[in-house]
Parts: C-alpha cells; structure tokens; sequence
C-alpha cells in the first residue's frame, strides 16, 4: 500500500465520509474543480459532484453561518476555511451561533458541522496565513477543538469530527501537510476524539504537545535519549476538551512535564495545562512545570520565523532545566 | 485642463416598486387581491394582531414589575410578523430576529415560551408545537440570522425540496456584512429564501438616515442579483401578498427576494431603552395615524364584518388568553443549576463532568440577586 501525506489523509477520509454518509457536504472556497489550495479536496468534486463538493463566494462568516443552517435542517457540512488567519471574521458566527444552538434550543437544533482550517508557520507563507490561534477557540462552550500531527491521525480523527454530532474546528497544521508519509489504511475507522494519544513512553519527563509541534517535540526526544533521559511523549489532539487524565497519569510517573506549543505563550493552552496540573497534580510535581513556546509577538514574515516557534533545541534546553531539579 | 465632453452608455439600472392595499384609514387604494376576498382570513389576520398587542402590552407590564427580563417591544409593528407568518407554508422555515413574535404565533410558537425566553428560561426556544420544529430561535446578534436563511435554503434546494426560509432583519441590520453576504449568495445560487426588512425607522437611537444614503433599503438586494421591492408594512393584506409573492417564487426556483417593509417603532428599543432621549414626541403622533390595527379595523367595518360588539369579545378573550400564559409562566419551575450542561453537548465530555457536579452542590441562589 502507497504510503500517504496528511494532506492526502485528509482527502482520503473527507472520500470515505461523502462516499459513506450522503448528508455531508463539503464546501468553502476554490475546493471544487481546483481542489483547494493546499489540494485537500482534490478529485472531489469530480468523484460526488457539484451537489456535494461546492465553491462558495469568498466570504468567511457566510461559511460558517451557512453551515450552522445546513447543520440545523440535517445536513453534515465540512468547510473549509483557506488559512486560519482568515476566521476571524466567522468568529460571530462560530461563538454566537455553532457553539451555541443545541443549548439555546435546549436540543431541538443542532450544530453538526466541521470548519476545517490549515494553521501554523513554517512554510514561509505570506503575512496571515502562519497563526496559531487554536485557543481562542478552546475558550468557547460548545465547540471541540482538534489538531492531527500524523498522516493517521488526520484521517482518523477528521472520521471522528465528522461522525461528532456537536462543532469541531479541526486544525490542519501546514507545515506538516507533506513533511512526512505513513501507511493509511482507508478503513472508515475512526480515532476517539477527547483523548491524548501517548506516543512515545518514557518515565523521566512528560512532553505534552500537538500540531506540527509534535514533530520537533518527538526529535527532542531522540536527542535526550541520547543523554539518558527518557522522555514520555503525548499528543493532546483535542484539545478541547482537555483529556487531563492522560496527562496527569504520565505526570505522576515522570514528575516532570514540559509543554510545547506553537501559539504565543500568554493565554496558551499550556497555561491551562499548567494550572490544571497545578490544581490537581502539584504533588506528582518534582519541578515547575515549564512551556516552550512561541514569543508573545506577532508571526514573523518568513526571513524571521524559524525563530518564533519551538525549536529541537529549545525544547531539549527547557527539558534539561527541569532534570536539575531533584 | 478641459476635457471634452465624455459619454458613458448606462450597463444596469434598477426600480424599486412600492406595494399597498389600505390607506391610514381603512380605505382602499386598489383592487385588493384573493387572500383579502375572504372576511374570515382577514378576522384572523385582525385577531392575531390584537392578540399580539395585548401580549406585547403585558410583556412591558411584567418587565415594569420585575417580573420579566429585558424585553424589546413590538408595538406599532404588528402587521408586519401577522403578514409574514400568515404567508409562509408550515413547511417553510423562519429565522426570525426579535421583534416578529406575531409571525412565530401565527407559525405555532406559544406566548408562554417568548414569555420563558425573555425571562431567562432556554426552554423558551425549544418550541413544543411539531409544526416549527425546524424555525430558528430568536436572534440576538443582529442580522446574523440572514446567513442561518441561507443556510437552510442551501439544504433545501441540495435536496430538491419545495420549502422556503424566510428571515426578518432590521434596517440596523442591513448594514451588517452578514446581510450583504447572505444576499450575495442567495442571488449567486438562486436559493429558495426571502429577506424581509423590518425598516421601523429606528436602530435604538440610530435613525434610518444615519444608517444609510440608499434610497430604498429594498435596492441593496439589487446588488445581489435579487427581486427588490418596498410594501407598507403597516398594511397586513400587503405584507402577506408581498411575502406570499416572494416565498412562491422561490418555491418555482425562481430565486430568492428582499422586501423592505416600511413600519414604525412606537416603543422603545427595549425596556431598558427610553426613545425620548433621541426621538420627538410629534414624530411618533405622526405615525400613531398609521396604526396597523385601526387600519384593518376600519376596513372591516366599513365593510360590515366587524363591530363593536365583536370588537369587545376579542379584547376580553385576548386579555383573558394573555392572562392565562402569565399564570402558567409565574408558575414554570425553575430547573436545576446543573442542567446548564445538559445541552452543551449530546454528550457531557468527561472534562466538565466535576464542574457540573460542583454546580449541582451549590446552596441555592436566588435569580432575583
């Protein structure tokens, strides 16, 4: 079997779900005959035609205001929001309306629907299109929040987010798009959503991180392998809502927990990790938990950008830092 | 620098019409059409609207005596909801804003769930009757619901069927993109849908020209690519043959409408708003003598369907039915805290479950504060 990018997973399940379940539809701008412009769609509007795969006007709260539509007369809609740095303007919709109608309607309307986005630097994009503003939407009721790292993750978990019967903005991380293949099996088998996936075991320190970020995260922890420090690496993936079990579980085996992430480090996610394992795990705590992060600035443009994510070294760095502590 | 004269030959130019029936007073200005013909659907067309004034009056009275949330008053604009529920189908699909109650009666909503709604209760847009399962609820995000219409009308015309979406929005919300965008896409996929503007003149203290240089309000569907028309919204045999009109030929695939209904806001924004502070008195006089009510009325006595005797037996039943809905709503038990989860998700993600316990052990607190 042909080993498959994450982009190519994505396509490939986004297949299985309109092949399998007629009442999805997938649209947003130039996803039809072009196929999207990173190729996620490509081939399906050809395959389901244009009564499934459709191009809209270009206007981003209209996405996501007709989807809640679509969504409340039954149908699954999956769109497609270019780059993240272009939702903000969905963002009344997606806070006032999708997050919300099955509990303004008490259950009698609900809000299944998908907004898929790429997101993330690195691949020397031009000005807005290299956020990582995943946690303004971890903030909201509602809404789930899910970010793949891996070719089968995307797969099974964008199966998942489809087949969920509440919101999902499902984050597709760019820069790794088609950095590396795996074998794809296009089984219609779903990944749990609202659970960590741990995918390196260690006892020495807990590495928690998502996105494109887990790529770095896993190269750090080779390198500390090296040093002897083994290091137990998890993938949040939802990360909203939290799985914090996992996470708590590996921390009081390790004592120790670095989080990595790509979005700026004031109000991240790994804030919120670090006041929950504050709240609940201080006493597994045999040193202060740390985040590698972005800065607190805005995306460089690409000449500067290398430097603004989480790099191997930083990463191995703050790791060593927390290992002095006894 | 001179230039010489230059010509520019004209590409597009557009009318807007302008639609009425009745004039202030019950006169008629033209051949009325065949849903006017029968006195009976005119009585109802009169009785909904007093039931809605009523409702309206006693809805300001329970907010005035701390009995009711925030409520935004529809009075002076009964005509308006009266025609547009009266010209849907059951099986259309309304995505209302706030002020057209009277189309969600007519549709089968119940005053006690506005009622609920505006006094802190969810339940109130869970509406029980089978036959508005699919209407949107109330809209508070102005103009937002114009792409919840565009939404549904997608679905229908995706799955071939003959319903239509209709959504109401204020003149306040024709400035919002969202109108522009749920315009832009009804005309680019000719979808089955009718925007009606509700134009009372006001978007709280903010007068229609302030809100826009445009003629008409009706015209910005134009650039749509959209039927535009103007209809005394004043006028419900009008307002129910406009949007009757315009749902019907969406239903034939003939593509989408905005209507502009010219009304008045005789209240105030809400009850937290006081329209003295922006607004004269002689304004207001001067369009109490386009009274939608008394317009209908005079019509229906001039032409003997109607009279006092008839007149006084609706008050009463209006009030009484009105007084029923307070009694059943002072009595609606207050649900426990912790059901504040219950619909966040289909189901509760392990992640909240301690929060919705930590709720559920609270003292209880009073809703009064």
């Amino acid at each position: 079997m042909a080993e498959i990018s994450l982009v190519e997973a994505i396509n490939q399940a986004l297949a299985y779900e309109l092949a399998h379940d007629n009442t999805v539809v997938v649209f947003g701008e130039d996803v039809g005959p072009n196929g999207g412009v990173f190729r996620a769609t490509v081939g399906l509007q050809q395959r389901f035609g244009k009564d499934r795969v459709l191009d809209t006007p270009l206007a981003e709260n209209m996405l996501a205001g007709m989807a809640v539509g679509m969504a409340a007369q039954g149908l699954k809609p999956v769109v497609e929001i270019q780059f993240l740095g272009f939702i903000y303007s969905a963002m009344d919709q997606i806070i006032n309306h999708a997050s919300r109608l099955r509990n303004r309607t008490q259950g009698r309307l609900t809000c299944p629907m998908v907004i898929r986005a790429p997101f993330g630097a690195g691949i020397h994009a031009p000005e807005h299109h290299s956020e990582s503003t995943e946690t303004l939407f971890a903030h909201i009721p509602g809404l789930r929040v899910v970010i793949p790292s891996s070719p089968a993750r995307a797969y099974g978990l964008l199966l998942a987010s489809i087949r969920d019967p509440d919101p999902v903005i499902f984050l597709e991380p760019t820069r790794m798009y088609r950095l590396l293949k795996q074998n794809v099996p296009d089984s219609g088998e779903a990944l749990p959503l609202d659970v960590c996936f741990v995918l390196r075991e260690g006892q020495d320190v807990t590495l928690v991180s998502w996105g494109a970020m887990i790529h770095e995260t896993l190269k750090a922890a080779e390198m500390l392998k090296q040093q002897n420090i083994h290091a137990e690496v998890i993938d949040v993936a939802t990360i909203k809502p939290l799985d914090m079990e996992t996470i708590l579980h590996s921390v009081e085996k390790t004592g120790r927990c670095v989080i990595v992430h790509e979005a700026v480090k004031t109000g991240g996610m790994g804030a919120e990790i670090a006041a929950q394992l504050a709240e609940q795990g201080l006493t597994s705590l045999l040193a202060p938990v740390q985040r590698v992060t972005a800065f607190d600035t805005i995306v460089p443009l690409a000449r500067l950008e290398n430097y603004y994510f989480p790099s191997v070294e930083r990463i191995v760095s703050s790791v060593q830092k927390v290992m002095e502590f006894a | 620098m001179m230039e010489q004269q230059v010509t520019k030959k004209i590409v597009a130019h557009f009318d807007i019409p302008y639609l009425s029936f009745l004039d202030n007073e019950g006169r008629v200005l033209q051949a009325l059409p065949s849903l006017a013909q029968e006195v009976s659907h005119l009585k109802k067309l009169y009785q909904s609207m007093v039931i809605a004034r009523v409702f309206d009056a006693k809805a300001i009275a329970l907010q005035r005596t701390g009995k009711l949330g925030t409520y935004p008053s529809i009075l002076g604009q009964e005509a308006l909801g009266v025609g547009m529920g009266a010209a849907m189908k059951p099986e259309d699909v309304l995505c209302p804003y706030y002020r057209e109650v009277p189309a969600q009666f007519w549709r089968g909503v119940s005053m006690l769930e506005i009622l609920l709604y505006w006094g802190g209760e969810e339940i109130g847009s869970c509406f029980q009757d089978p036959s508005v399962q699919q209407d949107f609820p109330i809209c508070v995000p102005i103009g937002s619901q114009t792409l919840h219409a565009v939404g549904v009308a997608t679905a229908f015309k995706l799955r071939n069927e003959p319903r239509v979406a209709v959504a109401s929005v204020g003149d306040g919300g024709t400035s919002r993109g969202d109108f522009y965008e749920a315009v832009n896409l009804a005309g680019a996929w000719k979808l089955p849908v009718v925007f009606v503007i509700n134009n009372n003149g006001w978007a709280i203290s903010v007068p229609r020209s302030i809100q826009s240089a445009a003629e008409t309000l009706a015209q910005k569907g134009i650039a749509g690519g959209l039927a535009c028309e103007q209809v005394d919204g004043n006028d419900v045999i009008a307002v129910q043959y406009a949007v009757q009109s315009a749902i019907e030929r969406a239903r034939e695939g003939r593509g989408a409408t905005v209507i502009e209904a010219l009304t008045y806001r005789m209240g105030d924004h809400t009850t937290a708003d006081d329209a003295r502070r922006y607004r004269n008195a002689t304004e207001l006089e001067q369009y109490q003598k386009k009274d939608p009510i008394t317009r209908l009325k005079n019509y229906l006595m001039n032409i003997k369907a109607w009279d006092e005797a008839q007149e006084q037996k609706l008050q009463k039943e209006a009030q009484e039915s009105v007084a029923q809905t307070v009694a059943a709503y002072a009595k609606y038990p207050i649900r426990k805290p912790e059901t504040m989860f219950d619909y966040l998700y289909e189901t509760l993600p392990e992640a909240y479950k301690a929060q919705r316990e930590e709720v559920a052990q609270l003292k209880e607190i009073s809703h009064h504060g």
